[in-house]
């Protein structure tokens, strides 16, 4: 069960900050999601080998070479802050 | 420092930066002496729809080293998501490597505390990318705003990760130049660039909690930074105030430590497979690697022991940096090999140390000229120190200041027999009360005598004979 501290301990990791209207809704809706996803729990996994891509691809690389950057000017096109060439974000320690 | 109470474990990052893009985008390594923000792209930016594709040769080195730290290469390894809200992260996420990394359970060699070997184990050594850099407006604790340079963002960056075993800040050191040294010797990794390797460390005295030491950016710095939290601990303890585990940033300038409030739920990562990387499976590609490896630290070590018949501390002090090992193996082919090797080790190391630079300043043929001086009596040894620190010095063509070059201008050619007998005659002549001392049986007075000597000769007599030439005539007469 997802309770309204859960939310509040997520909203905090992503640092997104959610109205006592909107707590209320995504509890009742990661709720739903995970009953959902329980329905799993009903299987039978004891011989199953755990899953961690549903692609059957490995080794795929790129050779070792530098290509050009994006400009200056370019790299800080979207941000909403910035100083000589940085950008600038609040102090989070 | 030392005292046995004292429990220290290390997380190394060292920047794979002889590659020559980053790990998983075409973005050239070589920003050290850009502007910020001119190494960058869509994927080291984390822009939406951006997709990272693995660096071939960025695998291969870290097999490489891996092998090297002697550890167990997993023959399928895996990358995740480590989740975290911060500004040198532009997708709000590293990838990195959690369960499954590239290898496990390694160890290598230190001299330790008592002088003897010690065998360090290490955990775990995994592939991640590097963070950008933050630049603080003012110290870490009072900062308004950060300001983030990603020319860093997406390094390849392995994570050397050891056990508890390290028991002094000496220790440590000697772990960090150790494994700096196997590094240089695979040529994954340039240890003079800015930023190469950074160390995170645990500390604790034996019955307390430990601290999580971050920011120490060199493997210099690591020593004062110890040194200070073990201080810190140990009189927080005589004044009866228990350590807690905590975090703890290294301010390098002030050479302390401060406590960084971190909200535990900082440390939910919320790790899951990285769904955008497939896994590499690498087994057969170890055995390929492991036949390449070059001749590392402790082999040559033997060899040149074996080889030149040299002392076994001159062969371990030798081969702690590969460009000081090359270097003796070009002079010692053409120079009697346990002369060279007691004066690089002894004499041209302790004179690149003092001036804080490398090997590549000095020519091996230089070397090889000033030891065959040496050899034919030419100069003395003192001389020979000068004709190194002149070079070491000169700041310009080098062409200019060959030793023998050197040796004519500053006037430093071993004084011929006669002018040494001559400043020997006079020196007696002049230094009655040493005399006088040295009759009534006082042996030491010849000292001064050989100084008087010395000072007539500019340095130029050889001390042992002048002594011998002194003696012989005060016996004389």
């Amino acid at each position: 069960m997802i309770t309204g501290e859960d939310v509040d301990h997520i909203s905090w990791l992503a640092s997104i900050k959610v109205s006592e209207e909107e707590r209320a809704a995504f509890v009742a809706s990661f709720n739903s999601v995970l009953d959902y996803f329980h329905q799993l729990d009903e299987l039978e996994t004891d011989d199953v080998e755990p899953t961690y891509r549903v692609v059957d691809l490995t080794n795929v690389f790129r050779e070792d070479v530098a290509k050009e950057s994006l400009s200056q000017e370019e790299s800080l096109r979207n941000a909403s802050r910035m100083e000589n060439g940085y950008f600038k974000s609040p102090r989070i320690v | 420092m030392a005292g046995g109470d004292v429990i220290i474990g290390l997380e190394v990052h060292v920047q794979l930066n002889r590659l020559r893009s980053k790990l998983f985008c075409g973005c050239s390594t070589d920003y050290h002496a850009s502007d910020p923000n001119t190494h960058t792209c869509p994927v080291c930016l984390g822009l939406p729809g951006t997709l990272p594709v693995m660096n071939r040769r960025a695998v291969e080195y870290a097999i490489r080293v891996a092998l090297a730290l002697n550890c167990e290469i997993q023959g399928e390894t895996l990358f995740y998501r480590k989740n975290y809200y911060y500004p040198d992260l532009p997708k709000a996420f590293q990838i990195t490597q959690y369960d499954f990394p590239l290898g496990m359970g390694g160890s290598i060699l230190i001299k330790g505390e008592d002088g003897e070997e010690k065998k360090i184990r290490i955990t775990r050594v995994h592939m991640e990318e590097d963070p950008g850099r933050l630049v603080h407006a003012g110290t870490i604790d009072r900062a308004k705003y950060s300001m983030v340079d990603y020319n860093r963002c997406g390094m390849a960056l392995l994570e050397v990760v050891t056990e508890p075993d390290l028991r002094s800040p000496k220790e440590a050191r000697s772990f960090l130049d150790k494994l700096r040294n196997i590094l240089e010797y695979l040529d994954v990794f340039d240890g003079g660039l800015e930023g190469a390797m950074r160390i995170d460390s645990n500390i604790s005295l034996v019955g307390g909690e430990r601290a999580e030491v971050k920011n120490i950016s060199s493997h210099k710095g690591v020593e004062k930074a110890l040194a200070y939290e073990i201080t810190r601990q140990r009189s927080a303890r005589r004044r009866g105030v228990a350590q807690v585990q905590e975090t703890r940033h290294y301010d390098e300038l002030r050479a302390i430590t401060v406590s960084i409030r971190t909200k535990e739920e900082a440390h939910d990562y919320r790790y899951f497979p990285e769904p955008d990387l497939v896994p590499m499976r690498i087994a057969d590609w170890v055995p390929e690697v492991e036949a390449e490896l070059p001749e590392l630290p402790d082999a040559k070590r033997e060899r040149f022991v074996a080889e030149y018949g040299i002392a076994d501390d001159h062969a371990r002090s030798l081969t702690s940096e590969i460009r000081v090992a090359n270097f003796y193996e070009v002079v010692a082919k053409r120079a009697p090999s346990r002369l060279a090797a007691a004066w690089i080790a002894d004499v041209l190391k302790g004179e690149l140390n003092y001036r804080d630079i490398t090997i590549d300043k000095f020519s091996p043929d230089h070397m090889v000229e000033i030891l065959s001086m040496l050899e034919g009596g030419k100069i003395t040894e003192k001389g020979a120190v000068e004709v190194i620190r002149t070079i070491l010095d000169h700041s310009g063509d080098l062409s200019e200041v060959t030793p023998t070059r050197v040796v004519e201008a500053k006037g430093l050619a071993r004084a011929g027999n006669d002018a040494v007998k001559a400043a020997v005659r006079a020196a007696v002549e002049e230094s009655a009360q040493a005399v006088a001392d040295y009759r009534a049986g006082n042996e030491k007075a010849i000292n001064f005598i050989v100084g008087v000597v010395m000072k007539k000769t500019r340095g130029r007599a050889d001390p042992g004979e002048a002594n011998r030439l002194v003696k012989e005539t005060l016996d004389e007469i």
